[in-house]
């Protein structure tokens, strides 16, 4: 090119022209320098966050996981733990601890227990338990379970819930979940307990399975398309003795001390709200509706902590949360205050809720518009903030670690 | 000079001058001209319209690609000044695109003919990459989804027209141009703000960017009264993609196209996951797995009609397209495999009539009826049967009139109504029924050195809802009516008659309509929702320079400073919890500050030897402001660089022309991103590029002429992702071959 250029008398034109000609290398110069910027892609390792050491919390628990959900699809479940004793939060460690995991933890965890020396993460859209050592978070080996949702355990054996029961050959089948039946030990499913449609938390008291039915696949735009029981699973057989009638579109189960069972229902995110039931284990029936929204609750000694998230587009267009505390002897609402200090106006979306069992503090997580990382508060007894921190993407699930 | 000789020179000045392809000064040599006089010549071209077309594409035709396409970027292309060698010019130019007034006065980038064939693109979307200021999503092969955001503003807010008319998609506002191949494509522009014509439907103004597409207009050359071209492209991906096309001349004023595709892919490539320790810098792991379930089969039937009148033409077409595809889903650990499915029929109508009818008055009606089917299957046991179908059907009728009040002055009132209605079998659907009415008024003044064009479009919609598939005691209600007046305004400035050199500016005020799923989706929708709006403040400049003989024949730039506040952005927030319910809410608050730069320049280094050459960069700061209730969280994404938007990106395109044959190169950039508003090291995204080679031959055997093209895309294999989770394929090929007698 240069040699064209030079053949011919320098006219003011192709002054121009070779000034044009620079401009448009040195674009190409840009570009190829900024096309040497790709490396090799890292895996993000953990960030530790200090907080104020907290002694009483340690007498009786190491710390606790939280398990973050993740956004469906996003691939981000991420696992944050904190450190009581020496008041350090440690976000995301799975990828650190199990780097070569490939593609980490998997796609929104859902649920998150410690039995035994060792963690369960439940990981709903990953289609599987990750199972882990509970003191170093390493990985042990995976139970697959399709569309896992609950855990919870007894003897030598966890019980999951799932939403994928068998299907039939029947175009327009409709799936019944099941309870499936994991040996700890060798990390298998042995059998499996077919119950309503989308069952999701289970409890385990008086040598009987509870689980809650929700048929939340079936209920868009018509309320009697939800499923409205408990199933009633006996253990030693394994097999679903009865259903106990609700509420429409049940969600969690808990035990009071007595082992009665306290159950929410989600409600169908209009006319038809989110409640809290007493079932009375004696009776087998429900005996007493507590009038608040429980999206999600927590039982420590005999008080239920309970936060409710409800939308209505029938009446105001509007998001509307609210906290109560519960006395599970009298079933009254004893405070509709869980927060005190007025940091719940700030929450955009409470999402998470655990109490310490000897401390009384409540840890609260708002997982905010979902996409973005959300937060954990701690709050003291009263429900005055006592420190918050930034958590991984929808926080949601506790797992305290007992002093082993 | 006889009569028809000087018409046929005349004809091809028009063009020139029409399309904004020439300044006054070259029509004439070195002589400049008044705009006035720009504006005789122009008008002399209604007087004889007719006559002159025919003479224009006989002429067109005779012609034997010697030299390749001019560069078509930035704005206004440029054509030869030698008149014997306008070899691309038709019908559409000369009247479509007709209107002398205001022909650079808004930013324009456009892709046509031999440039756009050579390219390593299949789909329109490919194309459109390398357009500045625009960011496409790809989920990757040749049946994933393929959206175009233009300024970061937005897919919805982006309008495409296929042939003049909107398409449409009132369920879900989402084009999908990966569904749209280039194979009868022959340009390919985007427009921001809205096209300089301002002789157009009231849907053109409706946009806050438009993308027009525009297949092949039947033409032939002297003597011949059909045209057959077939063509065959297999390769990667198990494709087999063979198209035919035949028009054929039923007399001086009329003829015909049909034109068909079949696509095939088994959509399967391999793709890798590698992650390194950023400390000790040791592989932790690296994973290579094929692509699954994203193979599609596709057809599409276009046949059209193309007529010209006395001080006219109009147009008749029908487009079928038809699809199965797999929908491969995002990538996540532990299942790599995802079985969902998805059916397109598409069916659509439109006509176009145009007449000047009399020397100030023109009249331009535009209608359309179309039918779009869509059936969504989710077969996955372990996660809920789904098998729903959408209908959607549209009708759509456009009157626009043009007076011109003065030589230098036009005034265009042009009116709009479509008609949408969608039904589904989606348990609780109310079935939504839309009327929307436009109604656009328009001025554009030359002032010679100044040229100035604004409008005001007023936007009324009316919804109804069926009861559809809910009890009748909780049918959902209707959304409110809306009615808005939305302005624009554009200025150009060109300081010398003697310099291709102006400066411009504009201001435009638009809206999206939420779409039927925003406003109804079962359990999610929000008859609540308000429009989603955008402002834009836009000021560049253009430069065109040609110099005959020279090294760099001719060199153009381009570049653009923008600011763009998207209000009221309709985004999804969760509802309740556990069961993905969401909501969609008008919470949203995004600012965009930009700067768009195009160049492209022509080189002949030797004799013989042409060397094209685009460059185009993007820099973008695309700040998510949405206020948020907890201050805390709003620290992570209050001023954060939005979702997939890179501050800097940018293409190359290369293409060097030696006879019959071409090679071509082009380079892809996005820089470095995030995937949420929260930038922070979790949601970071590395660079990615990709080099892409096409070389092409064409020869003649007796009178069939052939073009042989090999590409290679992705040369360097590189593993990357545009969407999170959705990896994108490494290096592939494709073989092609077209024959035309």
């Amino acid at each position: 090119m240069r040699h064209v250029v030079h053949k011919r008398a320098v006219t003011r034109k192709e002054v121009v022209s070779g000034g044009v000609l620079a401009v448009l290398l040195t674009l190409l110069a840009v570009l190829a320098f900024l096309a040497s910027c790709r490396g090799d892609v890292e895996i993000v390792l953990s960030e530790e966050l200090r907080l104020l050491p907290d002694d009483r919390s340690a007498e009786t628990h190491v710390g606790f996981y939280l398990l973050n959900e993740g956004n469906m699809g996003s691939n981000k479940a991420t696992l944050d733990f904190l450190d009581f004793k020496k008041g350090v939060y440690r976000r995301n460690i799975y990828a650190e601890i199990n780097p070569t995991v490939p593609k980490e933890m998997g796609d929104v965890g859902n649920d998150i227990a410690i039995y035994g020396s060792r963690l369960y993460a439940v990981i709903n859209c990953s289609n599987k338990i990750e199972v882990m050592n509970a003191r170093t978070t390493k990985r042990i080996g995976q139970v697959e379970i399709p569309n896992c949702r609950y855990i919870n355990f007894h003897g030598k054996y966890a019980y999951v819930t799932s939403y994928a029961g068998p299907v039939t050959i029947d175009p327009h089948y409709e799936q019944l979940g099941y309870v499936g039946k994991v040996d700890t030990a060798t990390l298998e499913v042995v059998d499996r307990c077919l119950v309503g449609f989308q069952p999701d938390e289970l409890e385990i008291v008086g040598g009987k399975i509870y689980v809650t039915n929700s048929g939340g696949y079936m209920g868009a735009g018509d309320l009697k398309g939800y499923e409205r029981t408990v199933s009633v699973i006996d253990i030693a057989t394994f097999k679903e003795e009865k259903r106990i009638p609700v509420a429409w579109n049940l969600h969690r189960i808990k035990a009071d001390k007595r082992g009665d069972l306290w159950v929410s229902s989600r409600g169908d995110y209009k006319g038809y709200p989110s409640r809290l039931y007493f079932l009375d284990r004696e009776m087998q029936q429900v005996t007493d509706t507590v009038p608040i929204a429980a999206t999600n609750f927590w039982i420590d000694d005999d008080y239920l902590y309970a936060y409710g998230a409800e939308y209505s587009y029938v009446s105001v267009e509007e998001w509307a949360f609210s906290y109560a505390i519960v006395d599970t002897r009298t079933h009254e609402v004893v405070t509709r205050d869980i927060i005190t200090d007025g940091t719940e106006k700030n929450i955009e979306r409470p999402y998470g809720i655990m109490v310490h069992p000897v401390t009384k503090e409540i840890y609260i997580t708002d997982a905010g518009n979902l996409v973005t990382p959300g937060a954990l508060y701690c709050f003291t007894p009263y429900g005055k903030l006592k420190w918050k921190v930034r958590a991984g993407n929808i926080p949601a699930h506790f797992a305290l670690l007992p002093q082993p | 000079m006889d009569v028809l000789k000087r018409r046929a020179l005349l004809a091809v000045t028009l063009i020139q001058v029409a399309t904004g392809l020439l300044s006054a000064q070259k029509i004439t040599g070195e002589s400049s001209r008044s705009p006035r006089e720009e504006r005789f010549v122009t008008e002399e071209k209604t007087v004889e319209g007719k006559i002159i077309l025919s003479q224009v594409e006989n002429h067109v035709q005779n012609e034997t690609p010697t030299r390749p396409e001019t560069p078509s970027q930035p704005g206004t292309p440029k054509q030869p000044t030698d008149t014997t060698k306008v070899k691309t010019m038709h019908l559409d130019d000369f009247v479509v695109y007709g209107s002398p007034l205001m022909k650079e006065v808004i930013p324009v980038q456009k892709l046509s003919g031999e440039q756009l064939k050579s390219l390593s693109s299949f789909s329109v979307a490919d194309a459109i990459r390398y357009f500045s200021g625009v960011q496409l999503k790809d989920y990757g092969g040749v049946g994933g989804l393929k959206t175009v955001n233009v300024r970061s503003m937005g897919t919805h807010h982006v309008g495409v027209f296929y042939d003049g008319i909107q398409l449409g998609n009132a369920q879900n506002g989402q084009i999908d141009l990966g569904k749209f191949s280039l194979e009868n494509i022959e340009e390919v522009s985007l427009y921001n703000g809205q096209k300089s014509n301002i002789f157009q439907s009231g849907k053109d103004f409706g946009s806050s960017a438009t993308v027009y597409l525009r297949s092949r207009t039947p033409r032939f050359a002297e003597g011949k009264k059909q045209n057959l071209r077939a063509s065959a492209k297999g390769g990667s991906f198990d494709l087999i993609n063979p198209s035919v096309l035949y028009e054929y001349k039923i007399n001086d004023h009329l003829s015909a196209s049909v034109n068909g595709e079949f696509i095939h892919s088994s959509g399967k490539y391999k793709y890798r996951y590698k992650r390194v320790h950023p400390t000790s810098h040791e592989v932790m792991y690296d994973t290579t797995a094929v692509r699954e379930n994203g193979d599609i089969r596709s057809v599409r039937l276009e046949g059209g009609l193309f007529g010209t009148i006395n001080e006219g033409y109009w147009r008749v077409k029908t487009y079928f397209y038809d699809s199965e595809r797999g929908i491969p889903g995002a990538v996540v650990n532990n299942r790599w495999m995802n079985p969902q499915r998805q059916w397109d029929r598409s069916f659509f109508a439109q006509g176009v009539y145009r007449k000047n009818v009399t020397p100030r008055y023109d009249i331009l009606i535009n209608g359309k009826y179309a039918y779009d089917n869509m059936r969504y299957l989710n077969p996955d046991t372990t996660l809920m049967l789904i098998d729903n179908t959408f209908k959607q059907q549209e009708g759509y009728l456009s009157i626009a009139n043009r007076y011109s009040l003065m030589n230098w002055w036009d005034a265009v009132l042009s009116a709009d109504m479509q008609y949408n209605t969608l039904t589904s079998d989606l348990a609780g659907f109310v079935f939504p029924k839309r009327l929307t009415t436009l109604i656009a008024v328009a001025s554009a003044a030359d002032l010679g050195k100044v040229k100035m064009q604004g409008s005001v479009l007023y936007t009324h919609v009316r919804e109804r809802t069926d009861s559809g598939n809910t009890e009748r005691d909780e049918m959902v209600k209707a959304a409110p009516e809306k009615n808005e007046f939305t302005p624009a305004f554009f200025i150009s400035y060109q300081p010398s008659d003697r310099q291709n050199f102006n400066i411009r500016a504009f201001y435009k005020n638009i809206f999206r309509m939420p779409t039927f799923n925003d406003l109804y989706y079962t359990d999610i929708g929000n008859t609540q929702l308000r429009p989603e709006r955008t402002h834009q403040y836009n000021a560049g400049f253009q430069y065109d320079n040609e110099q005959k003989g020279k090294l760099v024949q001719q060199w153009q730039v381009q570049a653009d400073a923008y600011f763009n506040q998207v209000t009221d952005k309709i985004v999804a927030v969760p509802k309740g919890s556990g069961q993905y319910r969401w909501m969609m809410m008008n919470l949203g608050y995004v600012e965009i500050r930009g700067v768009d730069v195009a160049t492209s320049a022509l080189f002949e280094p030797f004799k013989e030897l042409f060397l094209n050459l685009r460059l185009s960069y993007t820099y973008q700061k695309a700040q998510d402001f949405t206020e948020r209730e907890n201050p805390f969280l709003q620290e992570l994404t209050y001023g954060g660089q939005i979702a997939y938007i890179p501050w800097h990106s940018g293409s190359v395109i290369a293409t060097f022309t030696y006879q019959s044959w071409q090679l071509n190169y082009s380079f892809i950039y996005v820089g470095e991103r995030y995937h949420s508003s929260a930038n922070i090291p979790e949601d970071y995204e590395q660079p990615w590029y990709t080099n892409d080679v096409t070389v092409s031959k064409r020869f003649r055997i007796r009178d069939v002429g052939l073009r042989a093209a090999v590409e290679v895309n992705n040369l360097l294999g590189q593993d990357y992702e545009v969407v999170l989770n959705y990896p994108m394929p490494k290096q592939n090929y494709k073989l092609s071959l077209t024959v035309e007698i």
